[in-house]
């Protein structure tokens, strides 16, 4: 199976589960073709030569966060009621407002790269990408160089070693913050 | 790969994630959306870190963490909420309405 063929069946894939996630009357099920859409995105970042990224995307959406959904949707219960999905004038806005969007963003998407990153400036010229970009033109022909998760590595902990150390400390008031929130007496 | 079809993808599942935040009133299910949503967002990092660089990657790890952290304390406020109402469902929970 060619690349081209293994994208387009991931993709159809991942939007077909999103719609089914967000059709299903029943939470858990709703949840699970969440999972389902998560991992198909993940063959679709190992396509996309982002092998470290798929990685995580399983051991960390796909599972955690999802277990942590699964786990308070059955903890609270939920879904046994009458359906949670509007009526039928909510729904037909919902599409509305959802095929405008789509329309706004396919404009976007037929932008070159270079004029999404900076104001029109073509790749590898003047007020390039690349330069707005530190890690651009080197982090290319890293993975070749250093291995997939070397390469990510060092963005990671040379360029974005601040917003990486800070997000420890954002995850430490996450933490704090559920734990005082769920707790009934502290 | 060529870099429109990731692009056309990403838009896809944004969109689907906006339309499902607009249809349902789980607020457990409307999480889910919004984590659709992220997950498109993410696909976009990928797909232009291709020809940008590996930046685009590195926020895409900033990104699944900050979902983490509002996962871990959106489900800690949708869990003290059904303490007060019995429900998760946006129609009960209508305190801050005038």
């Amino acid at each position: 199976m060619s690349a081209q063929t293994a994208f387009y069946f991931l993709a159809g894939a991942a939007v077909i589960s999103a719609l089914l996630c967000i059709g299903q009357r029943n939470p858990v099920a709703s949840a699970l073709w969440l999972v389902s859409t998560m991992f198909a995105l993940a063959g679709i970042y190992v396509l996309l030569n982002a092998q470290f990224i798929a990685a995580i995307q399983v051991l960390v959406y796909a599972g955690a966060v999802m277990v942590l959904f699964l786990f308070v949707i059955m903890l609270l219960h939920v879904g046994r009621e009458a359906s949670d999905i509007r009526g039928r004038a909510t729904r037909l806005a919902a599409v509305v407002i959802g095929v405008m969007l789509l329309g706004e963003l396919l404009v976007l998407s037929r932008a070159s790269p270079g004029q999404l990153a900076v104001g029109g400036g073509s790749v590898g010229g003047a007020g390039s990408p690349l330069e707005a970009f530190p890690a651009g033109r080197a982090g290319q022909l890293a993975p070749a160089a250093e291995g997939v998760v070397g390469a990510i590595a060092r963005p990671l902990f040379e360029t974005y070693l601040i917003p990486f150390e800070i997000t420890s400390v954002l995850l430490l008031a996450a933490a704090v913050g559920a734990v005082v929130l769920a707790k009934r007496k502290i | 790969m060529a870099l429109g079809p990731a692009l056309l993808v990403s838009a896809l599942l944004f969109t689907i994630g906006v339309a499902g935040v607009l249809i349902r009133r789980n607020a457990i299910v409307l999480f889910m959306c919004i984590e659709l949503m992220l997950n498109a967002v993410n696909l976009s990092f990928i797909a232009l870190s291709q020809v940008l660089g590996l930046a685009g990657q590195v926020m895409v790890f900033f990104v699944m963490t900050v979902a983490a952290a509002e996962a871990a304390v959106g489900l800690a406020i949708i869990v003290a909420i059904f303490r007060h109402t019995r429900s998760v469902d946006l129609k009960n929970i209508n305190l801050l309405r005038g």
